[in-house]
This record gives structure tokens, sequence and C-alpha cells, in this order.
């Protein structure tokens, strides 16, 4: 497993040197490209972004893990709703188009019936994330700026979130192995086969580290959020 | 390809990181096992399950304090393996899957790590994976394509004269043998392989 040892003094270039990955990261904390020599701090007070919680995301996209040394209780957590939306505006608005795009021409090269069968499954896919984020921003989300806010919980429970919430990755590994174990020989590797593979890695990559922020992060602050407020 | 190729998913709930370090890497060594997730205590383990869907867990048998509740817990998908540094009575011992102790060498910890894998999906009572086969045998085709058409554990034990268990046991080797998991991903591969 990786290993993660930037601190908020290093620079912001020699991070993302090191984890690419993270790049993708920068738009959904607003933060822009350009930053010279900056360092971690400076870029993220530039954007009135917390750098303890831009840190802690990082290292957990980094390594694919909740970092053991960061007491994630105390990490500011003022960003994390508007993180969270720009994660799943980021999924639907940009890489499942991009995938599916690619999956069209694939889907091209099948017979009739495969191709239906195909893009259907993708099609099943888009609905299973869109009910996913549907309910994180209509309900969990709302819950937990009303709690910020320091309204007492509706009849909203963080509780209801942890057991409905479904694995967004397993569909999409099914795709990959399909894509390429199981297509015919005769669709050519060098098109659109090998492009979706890698798209489909990395977003099935990105949504683990989102699940591991969502259940690791989230539903820990929000129940010290309920609990603050059932005490009050 | 024999089921020798099949890559287990490995979850390690041990609260020293030197060990759980040591361990991680001793597994990268093994293209058997994916370790998904190192975690500090078995409540975190349990309380990720579902997402990481472990086939194996590695526990610190001395921090185990309730051996029967975490059996229940894990239910009887996932092999139980306890990572022993310090004293730990055997017949506590002889209630895991698999032990593996620090003083082993490399070699002898991934062979371990292999057999109770291995023991695991075995004892699935199809009977079929003695055979090192990563294709599907006859019955577990004529299950996939039950599964396929959307048929519930049930009804295909139904329509195959099988008891629930045996169905769901040939689910979880065809599972195991296509990497695919979910029913709209075995209905495509069904139908690539024109099954359907």
């Amino acid at each position: 497993m990786a290993r993660f040892s930037f601190d908020n003094t290093s620079k912001m270039s020699d991070l993302l040197i090191d984890f690419p990955q993270l790049t993708y990261l920068l738009p959904r904390f607003g933060l822009s490209l350009g930053f010279g020599d900056c360092s971690v701090h400076e870029v993220c007070i530039r954007h009135n972004v917390p750098d303890d919680f831009f840190l802690l995301i990082c290292a957990i996209h980094a390594t694919g893990e909740l970092p053991r040394d960061i007491a994630v209780e105390s990490v500011s957590p003022e960003c994390l709703v508007p993180f969270l939306r720009g994660s799943h505006q980021y999924y639907v608005a940009k890489r499942l188009p991009h995938i599916e795009e690619h999956l069209h021409h694939i889907a091209d090269l099948l017979p009739v019936q495969l191709h239906d069968a195909f893009m259907a499954f993708f099609e099943d896919y888009k609905r299973d994330v869109d009910a996913h984020f549907a309910h994180e921003e209509q309900r969990v989300f709302p819950h937990i700026t009303a709690l910020e806010r320091g309204e007492r919980p509706s009849d909203y429970s963080i509780d209801l979130f942890t057991h409905n919430h479904g694995n967004l990755e397993d569909k999409l590994n099914d795709l990959m192995l399909i894509i390429f174990k199981y297509l015919p020989e005769d669709i050519p590797a060098d098109g659109d086969s090998v492009e979706v593979v890698g798209d489909i890695l990395q977003l099935t990559g990105d949504l683990h580290c989102h699940s591991i922020v969502e259940e690791r992060v989230m539903v820990p602050y929000v129940k010290r959020l309920e609990a603050n407020a059932n005490n009050s | 390809m024999s089921s020798d190729n099949i890559r287990y998913r490995v979850v390690s709930a041990i609260a020293s990181e030197l060990i759980s370090a040591g361990l991680a890497d001793v597994i990268a060594d093994s293209a058997h096992f994916k370790l998904v997730a190192s975690l500090g205590s078995i409540d975190d383990a349990l309380t990720r399950l579902a997402l990481d869907r472990p086939d194996l867990l590695i526990v610190d048998a001395a921090a185990v304090t309730d051996l029967n509740n975490l059996r229940a817990t894990l239910g009887s998908d996932v092999t139980l393996v306890a990572l022993v540094h310090s004293y730990v009575p055997l017949t506590e011992l002889r209630r895991y899957d698999a032990v593996l102790d620090v003083a082993q060498s490399r070699g002898e910890l991934i062979r371990t790590l292999i057999d109770a894998a291995h023991a695991a999906t075995d004892d699935d009572g199809s009977g079929n994976n003695t055979e090192n086969n990563y294709e599907l045998s006859k019955r577990e085709t004529d299950v996939l394509v039950l599964v396929a058409k959307g048929l519930t554990n049930k009804e295909i034990a139904d329509d195959l004269n099988l008891s629930v268990h045996t169905v769901i046991s040939h689910r979880k080797n065809i599972m195991h043998k296509t990497g695919i998991k979910s029913v709209a991903g075995l209905t495509m591969y069904a139908m690539l392989n024109k099954l359907l």
C-alpha cells in the first residue's frame, strides 16, 4: 500500500507529482492549477479550504485507506458536504458520460442482441448511481446542514444511511471483467476497449475512496452532531 | 488457469502498526491475495464487512474477546485467520480456520493462507473445486442460466431438484470462477457465452 507522508508545509506540486490521481480532486475543492511553489497550506487558505480536511481526503485517495495517524474527529468538517456534492457532480457529469461514450463504440461492434444487453447493463448501473446519490443529496446532506445550523434531528437519522448504503463498485467491476475477459476475440483491443478499462479502473478506485470518506468520516461526524443535538 | 489463480480478498485487523505493515508486505508478495484493507481493530473490520467483502479476515488473536460472537457476525463466507505474536491458549487457536505465527517465514505464512483459502472454497459441497478448473461445471452452468433469467435461489433449487444450500454453493463458485458478482453482470456473461 502506498505511503502518504505529506503535511500542510509540503509543496502542492510535490504532492501531485507523487500522487497524480489527486489532481482529479482539485475541482471538487474549488482549487485551480497554477499554484507555483506554494505549500498545501497556502493554496488551501487562498481558496478557503481547511488544509487538514484537504490532506485527510488526499491521504484516503492516495492510499485507499483511512490514515491511522490522523484523528478524524478533530479535522475541520465544514467542507465535507460541498466536497461530497462536488464528487457526485464529477462522477455523474464527467466520468460516466465519458465511459458511456466508449461503451457505445464497443457495443457497436457487437451483434445486435448483445449490443442491447450491453448498453442496458450500463443504463441499469446509471440508475443505481442516480438512486444512490439522490438519497444522499435529498436526505443525508440536508440532514447534516440542518444539524450544523443547530437544528434538532428531523425524522431522518444517519443509521438509515448506514443500513442502506449500497456498493457502487461491484457492477463497475463486473463491467470491466466482461470487457477484458469475456468480449468476443474479434473486438480490437487498440480502440475503446482498452481505454474504457482504464477509465473504469480509475472510477472504481475513486468510488472506493468516496465510500471510505462517507462511511468513516461523514457517518461518525453526523453521529456526533446527532448526539450533541439530542443532548442540548 | 487453475483455482490457484483465484485472487482472494484479505482484510487484516491488527492494532500493532509494525505487525500490520509486515503482514501487508508478506501478502503483497503473493498474487493469490489482495489486501483490500488493513485496519486497526476488529470492530472497524466488522463495520466495513459489506464494503470490503473479505474472503479472509486476519485478526490479532490476543485482541479477540468474544470469538463466538465474531464467528457469528462473519457468517460462513469469511475464513477467519488468527495471527499470533504472544501466548494464546491452544484451545482458543483451534477454533480458527488457520493460524499465522509471527515466527513463521514468508513462505510458511503464504502457504498457510493459501491452504486456508482453498479449504474454504473446497468446502462448498459442489465437489468440483478439486478439479482445479476455472471452467463452469455442467451444474454451475445450469444454475447460471437460471440466475441470469432472474430466478430466486428457491426457484432454482426447485427447478433443478437441489437444496437451496447447494444452489448458494454453486453461485459462490460461479462468482469465484468468473469474478462477476451482480445478476446483471452474470446475465451478460451468459449471453456472451451463448448460454441464453
